[in-house]
């Protein structure tokens, strides 16, 4: 009986686990593009290039009722979503057919699949690699021109974010925190001529190192302009794509199993470590990795101290009366308040009443653009801490309750305080039983959505919460988060069927980075009971 | 009705047991003096008028039913029953002529000053080292030198140094009960207590190592008082000068332990050491 119970959760774990895993993972792989004509019974035949995606049966009524003109002897008619791409032309990427009607299915070698930075993947055949307009190979020797071109362009493109994000980054930070302090000397009434001209004197020279780096972006954008390919499409278009706008190309129907292995791991590796591309639903999720892993640590910094003080006074100093009990009852429920009610009261008082006192006291220049009188990491950590709180205190108290008295009196008896005792012998005992309280919360936060909607989390966020330019930490940057990644690129897409396996790629890695965490968490924990395993008798 | 009855008796026999204690502790140099000593856990009284006095450099040891309230006396010379809630003590605890109940007592200071091994040998989950320097970092002592040459010392008094020299940085844990015990005793010792109290040290231990910490109590009755608490009164018989019997709270009689043991003064202590008391 038990036993049953058991290996029904565990298979229904599995279950759901590797429904993400498919769906997610397959994905990334290079399907085979196809060739078809396709024939809707008493029209002309049209042309199909693309990957053929699921397919489900549908009873005839409902074609029939869609307008399609099917046949009333057959019951059910097999349909499948097939992915045509070059959503410029057609308007969308994916289109559904009734898989009776595809005929001639061929798998062309010489297909190409190239992904580009906007408006999706563009299937068809390279007929023409451009230099300035010139046509400098045709036909055959296309293909490996574009190959050549495009990995030029990839590492021009590599080289402009460097210096977009990286040195421009840095200096557009300095000139924001120039003008933030010209204006608090504004404020201040101290800004003389002395102060003005250091000032200006900065400025410029940041504006000197700008004006440098933007002429050689320039230099680098008209190197990365020079290439086109031309392709045409399935439908006989000849359509021109500058290099620029082109990630990557490859022929799936010509490779062979090692090549799409390499395409396939090349393609998760973007996932995990890119930024987002066309609102969330191409390119990779890495600043919401970041993010989650960032908040749910911010978060056990805030949790564990908290908790622990407070559990300490509840167990160790408080007396033990109406009073504490009300308390444990009130602590023990507050882990059952809804978290959207976290996410209200983090917004009332953190982001609004603290966040706002904040901004007056200490950043009034920067004002009325709030610093942390907004939504942000510091306060959505805090938030969640908060929500965490009664895992960590109940399960401390526990591990306090457990220290057996006879440690607690050898200490005393040789002279230690009850501060001391607990110093040395209560907490490192008990720290086994903290992580465990860690582990949970750890556990609850990352999972964590709906209060984090309401304290800093975003669709984009423009930079991470980490970087290079001083303080390094900028807690008060909003931030992005693999659950709210998954409500927004499922529920608030334009493209819901491109984003699809996105949902559960990025379920999959959120229900990764947690298991992660929590493994971390375990071992330490196991490595901390190793060394305190007194309480065993 | 029986109980009252009891009572009555023994305050009567206390009384007697004084006039003798003082005789037989004449040529003592007093440590420890119990001048009138009322312990309540709450409503309850646990000690009755106890006063006694320990002789210096000597063992004394308390013997008497479970339940009699001996090792709750023992636990009075290191305050240690403050630490529990509801207990009340009435009465003096003379040390060196100062009462240690006094208001301005510090009692971490005055813990280090009697040290306490207690029935279950209760090591720290730390290295057998830091167990032996736990009392000395306490005291603010930090430099290694003086810490190791104490940790060795403590050891040595313990009779413990030579089976552990080799792996003073593993886990106190990992040893034995008796070697566990005397290594609660060499930490009690490193602090350079003057009194030890030992509340039933050898009573969870196998017979060998029993015999080795009443060996120990032997060599370390040189240079510390000590008090102990037994159930066994072969063992009281065989480690202590003077021996207490205690019951229901009183203590019925104190005298040398061969007087005690060959001659006692009372039909309860006779009856007790003979083996006819329930």
């Amino acid at each position: 009986m038990t036993g049953g119970a058991v290996a029904i959760c565990v298979m229904l774990v599995i279950g759901l686990l590797g429904l993400i895993a498919v769906r997610g993972l397959a994905h990334f792989w290079p399907a085979d593009v196809v060739q078809a004509s396709y024939q809707v019974p008493g029209q002309a035949p049209m042309p199909v290039l693309g990957e053929i995606g699921r397919s489900e049966e549908v009873g005839t009524a409902r074609l029939k009722s869609a307008g399609l003109p099917v046949s009333d002897q057959q019951s059910v008619y097999q349909r499948s979503l097939i992915k045509v791409g070059n959503r410029d032309l057609y308007g969308s990427d994916f289109r559904y057919i009734i898989e009776n009607w595809l005929q001639d299915r061929q798998h062309p070698e010489d297909v190409t699949v190239l992904e580009r930075l906007e408006w999706g993947n563009l299937y068809g055949w390279v007929i023409a690699v451009k230099q300035e307009g010139q046509i400098v190979a045709q036909d055959e020797a296309a293909w490996p021109a574009l190959r050549e071109r495009l990995a030029r362009a990839t590492d021009l493109h590599a080289q402009i974010a460097a210096i977009e994000k990286g040195r421009i980054g840095a200096i557009n930070y300095a000139l924001e925190q120039l003008r933030l302090e010209q204006r608090r000397l504004e404020l201040a009434g101290k800004l003389n001529a002395e102060a003005q001209a250091g000032i200006d004197q900065r400025s410029a020279a940041l504006k000197a190192d700008y004006r440098a780096l933007e002429a050689d972006l320039l230099e680098l954008y008209t190197e990365l302009r020079r290439d086109s390919v031309v392709v045409r499409t399935m439908t006989g278009e000849e359509v021109e794509l500058p290099l620029a706008k082109t990630v990557r190309a490859f022929r799936p129907n010509a490779m062979g199993p090692v090549g799409k292995l390499r395409h396939y791991f090349s393609k998760i590796w973007e996932f995990v470590a890119e930024d987002p591309r066309e609102a969330n639903t191409e390119g990779g999720i890495f600043p919401a990795i970041f993010g989650t892993v960032m908040m749910v640590l911010l978060m056990s910094v805030f949790v564990t101290p908290f908790g622990v003080v407070a559990a300490l006074y509840l167990r160790e100093y408080a007396k033990q009366g109406l009073l504490t009990r009300t308390i444990r009852i009130a602590v023990n429920n507050l882990a059952g308040v809804p978290s959207i009610v976290y996410g209200v009261f983090g917004l009332g008082f953190f982001v609004y009443f603290l966040g706002g006192s904040i901004d007056a006291l200490f950043y009034p220049e920067a004002l009325p653009s709030p610093t942390f009188g907004t939504g942000g990491i510091l306060w959505a950590s805090l938030t969640l801490a908060i929500l965490t709180l009664p895992v960590v205190i109940v399960a401390t108290e526990e591990g306090l309750a457990r220290i057996p008295r006879s440690l607690r009196e050898a200490s005393m008896a040789l002279g230690a305080t009850k501060a001391e005792t607990l110093w040395r012998v209560v907490l490192p005992m008990a720290s086994p039983a903290m992580m465990t309280g860690l582990i949970l919360a750890v556990a609850r936060a990352a999972g964590e959505v709906a209060p984090l909607m309401l304290v800093g989390v975003v669709k984009l966020a423009p930079s991470l919460p980490l970087d290079g330019n001083m303080p390094f930490f900028h807690l008060d940057r909003k931030f992005m988060h693999l659950g709210f990644h998954i409500y927004d690129v499922g529920f608030q897409s334009p493209n819901v069927e491109a984003a699809r396996p996105l949902v559960y790629a990025t379920a999959l890695l959120l229900v990764l980075v947690i298991i992660l965490l929590n493994l971390f968490a375990v071992r330490v924990r196991n490595r901390l009971r190793e060394k305190y395993r007194a309480l065993e008798h | 009705m029986p109980n009252n009855t009891a009572k009555n008796h023994a305050i009567d026999m206390s009384a007697l047991d004084r006039g003798r204690n003082e005789n037989s502790l004449q040529d003592e140099k007093i440590s420890l003096e119990v001048r009138d000593l009322d312990l309540y856990y709450g409503e309850k009284r646990a000690l009755n008028k106890i006063s006694m006095q320990i002789a210096d450099k000597r063992v004394t040891a308390f013997i008497g039913p479970s339940g009699c309230g001996k090792s709750t006396l023992l636990r009075c010379f290191n305050r240690m029953n403050d630490l529990v809630d509801g207990v009340r003590i009435d009465g003096q605890i003379n040390l060196d002529g100062k009462n240690i109940y006094d208001r301005d007592i510090d009692v971490a200071r005055l813990r280090r000053r009697i040290g306490m091994v207690f029935q279950k040998p209760n090591p720290f989950p730390k290295s057998i080292y830091e167990n032996v320097a736990y009392g000395l970092r306490l005291a603010g002592i930090h430099k290694k030198r003086v810490l190791d040459d104490t940790v060795e010392w403590a050891l040595r008094g313990a009779a413990l140094w030579d089976e552990v020299k080799d792996r003073l940085h593993e886990n106190a844990l990992g040893m034995s009960g008796g070697q566990q015990q005397r290594l609660v005793i060499a930490r009690a010792i490193a602090v350079k207590p003057e009194v030890l109290l030992l509340d039933e040290p050898a009573s969870a231990l196998d017979p060998i190592s029993t015999l080795k910490i009443e060996e120990l109590i032997n060599d370390l009755k040189n240079d510390y008082t000590i008090v102990i608490v037994t159930h066994n009164m072969q063992q009281a018989a065989r480690v202590s000068d003077y021996t207490a019997f205690m019951y229901l709270g009183d203590l019925i009689e104190f005298d040398n332990t061969d007087i005690l043991f060959t001659n006692p003064a009372e039909k309860q202590t006779e009856d007790y050491i003979t083996g006819r008391y329930g």
